[in-house]
């Protein structure tokens, strides 16, 4: 199912503005994560798309070719797997995931098959006739799944459905629920903070802010061509560059660096792994933090620009506190954005 | 001290406190009522003679009626006040409690004056219409002050149910109907049966409200207050106090094991 969004916006009864005039355009099958710090009107966005909240006047709603608009939530076909889960505590895991089948009204046969066929999907076999509360995080987070995609809805909606989890879990989760959301084969959305998730199950990354979509790309897109310092700064965390440009050269408080030749923009962002740690490097300063990673070590260094900066390292000669030392940025990895409006 | 002579000391109000007004008092009870002329066949009298038995019946299902009644009412008003933010609620909800603060005898006495001969809805009426001292006035007056006790419990479940329960049963196709009969009622029915069972022991046992308005009809209390007063038949006072508890106690135990969890009848 497309689903189609056209200058869709919020605002809430005390005057905020939630979401601004948005449009989106998810295709058949896609899975288009939201991502965007809290109070940016992600969940908002999915709520009006899942009927749970009235957009302003203005907005479309388009399934395919049905409006959905004004067609209540219980009618719309969606899936819903809610940030606490929701499970009805008084039902079993059987019970749960063949409500909206019972809702549907389908003989009682066919309800017992298609149960059993998600249950198997969603490998809960062995924890069917439970109460919900005896269940594990993890087990409601698939439980909750099993229990929106059982209907076979047009539109699976997922609303931080990590964020419940603890980190370690999350990590498994995270992959598995990518394979999952791949196995249905349904168009999907999921709204979440934390830009690994996005990236991990997304097939594309709608980044918002301040109740607006300021860019949507794949996540390779997101990372390597961001067109505003938020979403340079929020994915990938780059860091800015603050300091005075000069024609092609940018003047920092600890030294000189070229720009690219193709920029337009006139702040510069560089990402951490792209400041190098070089004696015959133009810009020096002093280290301040060595954190060992495992497969690298992060390097926090001072003098460069007036806040701390972070570089990745991952050779031999590990740095040592207070140590004076250069660093290189190549032309080409430095990010050049237009400044905030 | 050891911990076990420590616990014992404890221990020691409890038992004072269960002996002397519990056990003591209840064992007294008992005897009184086979102490009289007739023996045990005092109980066998309630069965047997339809004033006895049938205001005991009609006690217990003016009881039940004020039960449900209250629950179906509270329960609407109170997910309506949890609900909605509005001007002048809390005015509302305290004009709903306000019942709280009075004894039965005024609340007997607000029912007079609505439905009595000289009362509001005889006045603005044509016909002759005068309830206060039927049945059904009787079930308006243990109404009225069943309403509070089952709407603060009411208010406090329904403040801690999910609104994402809902909204996931309407993401599943649930219609409001559905929403209220899978998600709403069974998320307060802990505190539907804890707040009933205490409408209804307070409804079983009323007096104040009965002494004003059951004038034409018989309730238990009202029965064991004239056979206790004015025909002094002190075994058959004591033998009805029993059977009004026994009766209260049972169904309250019923609506105990309905819920499963420890919110009426001890037991």
């Amino acid at each position: 199912m497309t689903l189609n969004l056209t200058t869709t916006a919020k605002t809430f009864g005390d005057g905020t503005k939630a979401l601004l005039p948005t449009s989106l355009k998810v295709n058949t099958g896609e899975i288009v994560s939201l991502l965007g710090p809290s109070g940016c009107g992600k969940t908002t966005l999915l709520r009006i798309i899942a009927g749970l909240e009235t957009p302003d006047p203005g907005g479309k709603i388009w399934f395919d070719s049905d409006d959905v608009t004004d067609l209540p939530v219980e009618r719309r076909q969606v899936g819903m797997v809610f940030q606490s889960y929701a499970l009805f505590p008084n039902m079993s895991v059987r019970a749960n995931i063949g409500y909206g089948l019972k809702m549907k009204k389908l003989p009682k046969a066919d309800i017992e098959a298609r149960v059993s066929e998600v249950l198997e999907m969603c490998q809960l076999n062995d924890y069917a006739q439970r109460a919900v509360t005896a269940l594990s995080g993890g087990q409601r987070q698939r439980v909750a799944l099993a229990r929106a995609i059982a209907p076979r809805p047009r539109l699976l909606l997922l609303d931080e459905p990590l964020s419940a989890l603890d980190a370690a879990l999350r990590e498994t989760l995270r992959d598995e629920l990518a394979i999952l959301l791949r196995k249905f084969n349904i168009t999907a959305i999921f709204v979440t903070h934390d830009q690994n998730e996005a990236m991990a199950i997304a097939d594309r990354v709608a980044v918002m802010s301040q109740g607006e979509i300021v860019q949507s790309g794949t996540p390779e897109e997101l990372y390597r061509k961001p067109t505003s310092t938020f979403v340079a700064s929020f994915v990938g965390s780059a860091m800015h560059l603050a300091g005075e440009i000069n024609g092609s050269k940018l003047q920092l408080k600890g030294g000189e660096v070229s720009l690219p030749a193709d920029g337009t923009g006139c702040e510069a962002f560089v990402r951490a792994e792209n400041i190098q740690i070089n004696k015959n490097g133009s810009l020096s300063g002093y280290v301040d933090t060595v954190t060992f990673l495992g497969t690298h070590y992060r390097v926090g260094i001072s003098g460069v620009i007036s806040e701390p900066i972070t570089s990745i390292f991952s050779g031999n000669k590990v740095p040592k506190l207070g140590e004076k030392i250069n660093l290189t940025i190549e032309p080409q990895s430095i990010l050049l954005l237009p400044s905030k409006a | 001290m050891t911990n076990r002579t420590f616990v014992l000391t404890c221990l020691t109000p409890l038992l004072i406190f269960s002996l002397a007004f519990l056990a003591f008092p209840l064992m007294r009870l008992f005897l009184a009522s086979v102490e009289g002329d007739n023996g045990w066949a005092v109980y066998l009298d309630i069965i047997r003679k339809p004033r006895y038995i049938n205001t005991l019946v009609l006690t217990v299902l003016v009881s039940l009626a004020t039960t449900f009644a209250a629950l179906a009412v509270s329960t609407t008003a109170g997910m309506f006040l949890v609900r909605n933010k509005f001007r002048g609620r809390n005015i509302l909800l305290s004009i709903l409690t306000l019942p709280l603060a009075f004894p039965g005898v005024v609340i007997g006495f607000l029912i007079i004056l609505l439905g009595g001969r000289q009362g509001l809805i005889n006045q603005i009426t044509p016909g002759h219409v005068v309830f206060a001292y039927s049945v059904l006035g009787l079930f308006l007056g243990y109404l009225y002050f069943s309403i509070p006790r089952v709407l603060l419990t009411v208010m406090a479940a329904a403040e801690k149910l999910d609104p994402a329960l809902e909204e996931a049963a309407r993401t599943l196709g649930a219609n409001p109907f559905r929403v209220v009969v899978d998600v709403i009622l069974p998320g307060l029915m802990p505190s539907l049966i804890a707040s009933g069972a205490i409408a209804f022991a307070t409804a079983m046992g009323a007096f104040g409200t009965a002494f004003t308005l059951a004038t034409n009809i018989d309730v238990i209390p009202m029965v064991i207050y004239t056979e206790f007063t004015l025909s002094a038949n002190i075994a058959m006072a004591a033998a009805l106090s029993i059977v009004l508890g026994i009766v209260t106690w049972i169904l309250l135990l019923i609506a105990r094991s309905l819920s499963g969890t420890t919110v009426a009848a001890g037991g």
